[in-house]
């Protein structure tokens, strides 16, 4: 449209739709250039959580060591350390990466169309999601530096910079950063859930969708409720900060020996209740495009369709929605009714049953396949076992009584590392490994790729595994020295620390595994483009492998689908594309 | 007072520290019924994932999805079912009611980075407080309002001292931020709220030192957060009673 076909518009609108700006735009807005551009925000963001974590680490486990450049690790910058590292994973890559990131390169492709819905809108998400990374790390650099309280930020240790250091333009900066972050992601999950609804290509039916289409679809849901809350929440502790308000605080709070006085009498259990309303909808943000990434890749090297399809689609939903009713499973013992307690315990452990059904699937699909172990499987296959392991402990700690004991130690810390964490890193390199013919034109190494595998799989068992007994023993989070304590609390913290020790080799271990990933990818770079005979190397058989999936339509022909994904023979070596319009098999199409 | 005897901190496969407390062995049980259950399927499901993979013979679909979808998930649901049924037993017996009215009262106040303990004294109440009035270096951390007679012979301690087997009723407050109140070998845990009051209860069972730490992050000395609790038998606990006691002579009337 050029302005003077609409000389109505306001002059802004009109200046953005001329065809010079339009031009200028259009590479940025195109859905591989901002997938692309997530995914640097979370390779970024993965960098430096990983060094801050082996910082943290290496002081736990030997309290004197020197950090080059720096000094000891004083209290306030080991929680400091928490805070930063627990932020950049859980937002910029656990959130970003697979949803945010995958999620526009991969998208569109699988639906059969080119483009996201809102490209505009889309472009708009990345740009605020960078600007939160570059304030959240400038928190590092203002006076009292990062915020200490963790990711949760419970106030009053939040909503005042008397409670200590970096709880004052530390703080200021996290709040701003996730409130950027939470606009973005909610642009990101209306731009998903459009594009999911309206840009289907003809044939593709919902049941024919890919699981992992309906894992971003199931995401996108939970992304818009939980980001909402999180902003208004945000929001309301930026007033108890700056405005004197009283949300989430007692009419008087004494603080470092300052009577703080509130308007209102609030309580901080709303903000834990805010907190965790997003909070445990967003680890299933993060691991669900990981489980409908598994199933389609366990299916795609077993050569079999996804055992109890139809159940997949049921139980990511239906995860989903559990997923929003079980957040007071993080405050058994905050102080809530006891009968609390029970409520949230039942709604958590019924999330054990289509958790359980996923993993049966996943079994049933490989039992007896002879799968073709490539690196994308053998990363899927590591994605089932750590969900499995990480996935065990859940049902222990919905037990208000057992969380009694195991609440706010390592032991939760091994919960949520194996199933969030290590699950949803196997995911990314799942997807990484498997796209990579899609994403860089060139399928990476196998054997760097295996060695990467296995290494990686070594390192984070042995990295979390033990963590269980240090919690078990009730060692506590949080805590930046283990020894050097008087009293009978000595024995007990000092008793782990032969297994923290331990810990942080293995910790070391793990990120210099990934070595060979970075190593495969800079030699992959060098070699020439795969011809366009082995487009499809593992023969798969969703839409984002149709020749041309990342070229425009050829004759303007949109894309046709006629079955549903994973079709192979029985013997497993002959496969039908969900774009093929020749039937061999002579089934029923699906 | 006798010196505690040396209690190794932790024992077992699991790792787990000694229980002290009267609730802590139903608690146990139930907790390493539940890591052996764990365990077990942890084994079960690994196998299956390799055995699966290592066969050799491709096997076109031979099962049904009902044995291999439904009926174990039904099996999983009666066993997660069992296992939560059990813990609201153990939950509500510990929460659903409060102390016995013949427990003894302690209070317990966190703040940035101590725990204190207010015994009620002779009069068996406690002195009104005021956060107005809290003033460590004049001896009053808690604010007891001098104006206010239950507050005269009420005890302030750093250290939590209780009489073996008798139910304690502790009252959680917190003057600053959250705290989390934790006594691992008395399996208890109980965040301390600002602006709110909480309850626990529990009866200790066996005489010796244990560590009071804090659970929840409360600021740069989170980890030093840290107190004793002596378990006395009941005869050397009110000799200490009574000691801390006479020392308050403006309690007396």
């Amino acid at each position: 449209m050029t302005p003077a076909t609409n000389p109505g518009a306001p002059f802004m609108a009109r200046l953005l739709r001329h065809e010079w700006v339009t031009a200028k735009f259009r590479g940025a807005t195109h859905h591989r250039t901002i997938g692309f551009g997530y995914l640097a925000i979370s390779l970024i963001a993965v960098i430096i959580g990983a060094l801050l974590s082996l910082v943290m680490r290496t002081h736990l486990a030997w309290p004197t060591w020197l950090l080059p450049l720096h000094g000891p690790i004083l209290p306030e910058e080991y929680l400091a350390l928490v805070t930063m590292h627990g932020t950049l994973m859980l937002f910029f890559v656990l959130t970003v990466a697979p949803q945010s990131g995958f999620g526009n390169l991969i998208l569109p492709a699988q639906l059969g169309t080119r483009h996201m819905a809102f490209p505009r809108l889309n472009a708009l998400g990345l740009y605020l999601t960078a600007l939160a990374l570059l304030t959240l790390l400038a928190a590092f650099f203002v006076p009292g530096g990062a915020p200490i309280g963790g990711w949760t930020a419970y106030p009053p240790l939040s909503s005042t910079p008397l409670a200590g250091p970096g709880q004052g333009t530390g703080m200021d900066l996290w709040l701003g950063s996730i409130a950027l972050f939470a606009i973005a992601t909610t642009l990101n999950a209306i731009n998903t859930l459009t594009t999911i609804t309206n840009l289907r290509c003809e044939g593709l039916t919902w049941e024919r969708l890919p699981l992992t289409v309906w894992g971003w679809f199931t995401a996108a849901l939970l992304s818009i409720l939980a980001f909402s809350v999180l902003l208004a929440a945000i929001l309301l502790l930026f007033c108890d900060r700056h405005l004197h308000s009283g949300f989430f605080l007692p009419a008087q709070d004494l603080v470092s020996g300052v009577l703080l006085q509130h308007r209102g009498d609030g309580s901080p259990l709303l903000w834990l209740h805010l907190f965790w309303f997003f909070g445990h909808p967003e680890v299933y943000i993060a691991i669900l495009p990981g489980m409908g990434l598994t199933s389609m890749v366990i299916a795609n090297f077993s050569r079999r369709r996804v055992f109890a399809y139809r159940l997949m689609i049921a139980t990511t939903l239906l995860i989903g929605f559990l997923g929003i009713l079980v957040w007071g499973h993080h405050m058994f013992v905050a102080g809530l009714n006891p009968f609390a307690g029970t409520a949230f315990s039942i709604s958590t452990i019924a999330i054990a049953i289509p958790a359980s059904a996923k993993v049966f699937s996943w079994l049933a699909t490989t039992w007896g396949s002879r799968p073709r172990l490539t690196t994308p499987m053998l990363f899927a296959l590591g994605f089932v076992s750590l969900f499995i392991t990480g996935g065990l402990t859940g049902p222990i700690l919905a037990q208000p009584i057992l969380d009694e004991y195991l609440h706010n130690t390592f032991f939760v810390v091994a919960h949520f590392h194996l199933i969030m964490a290590m699950a949803g890193v196997f995911g990314l390199f799942c997807a990484t490994y498997y796209w990579a013919p899609l994403l860089f034109h060139r399928t990476l190494s196998e054997p760097l790729g295996k060695l990467h595998f296995w290494t990686t799989l070594l390192g984070a068992y042995s990295t979390f595994l033990p963590m269980h007994f240090a919690g078990l023993a009730a060692q506590p989070r949080h805590y930046s020295q283990l020894t050097g304590i008087a009293g009978p609390s000595a024995n007990l913290l000092q008793s782990t620390l032969p297994l923290q020790r331990h810990i942080t080799v293995s910790a070391i271990f793990l990120v210099c595994a990934q070595l060979p990933f970075f190593w495969n990818f800079l030699l992959t770079l060098r070699r020439p483009a795969n011809h366009p005979s082995d487009a499809n190397p593992w023969h798969a058989t969703t839409m984002e492998w149709e020749p041309n999936a990342l070229h425009p339509h050829p004759n303007d022909q949109q894309s046709i689908v006629y079955r549903g994904p994973s079709h192979y023979n029985d013997s497993g070596e002959e496969f039908l594309p969900q774009w093929s319009a020749v039937n061999t098999f002579n089934t029923e199409a699906e | 007072m006798q010196a505690p005897q040396a209690i190794p901190p932790t024992h077992g496969f699991w790792n787990l520290p000694i229980d002290a407390a009267a609730h802590g062995h139903a608690l146990d049980a139930h907790l390493l019924l539940n890591l052996w259950i764990a365990l077990a399927l942890l084994a079960l499901a690994h196998l299956i994932l390799l055995l699966g993979v290592a066969i050799r013979k491709r096997t076109p679909r031979p099962y049904h999805q009902l044995f291999i979808e439904y009926l174990p998930l039904a099996a999983l649901t009666l066993l997660f079912a069992f296992l939560a049924l059990r813990a609201q037993q153990l939950w509500a017996a510990q929460r659903y009611t409060g102390a016995d009215l013949s427990a003894m009262q302690v209070e317990v106040t966190g703040q940035q980075f101590v725990w204190y303990f207010r015994y009620p004294g002779p009069d068996a109440a406690f002195g009104r407080t005021s956060l107005s009035l809290v003033a460590p270096a004049e001896g009053n951390p808690l604010g007891i309002d001098p104006s206010d007679t239950h507050g005269r012979d009420d005890i302030v301690t750093s250290q939590l001292v209780l009489p073996a087997n008798r139910e304690v009723d502790l009252t959680l407050l917190a003057q600053d931020v959250i705290h989390g109140f934790a006594i691992p070998e008395m399996r208890i845990k109980q965040n301390a709220i600002p602006g709110q009051t909480t309850h626990i209860h529990f009866t200790p069972e066996l005489p010796g030192d244990y560590a009071i730490l804090c659970t929840q992050v409360c600021g740069m000395g989170h980890y030093r957060m840290l107190a004793t609790l002596r378990i006395l038998p009941p005869a050397d606990f009110a000799t200490w009673l009574h000691t801390h006691e006479a020392a308050k002579p403006e309690a007396q009337p």
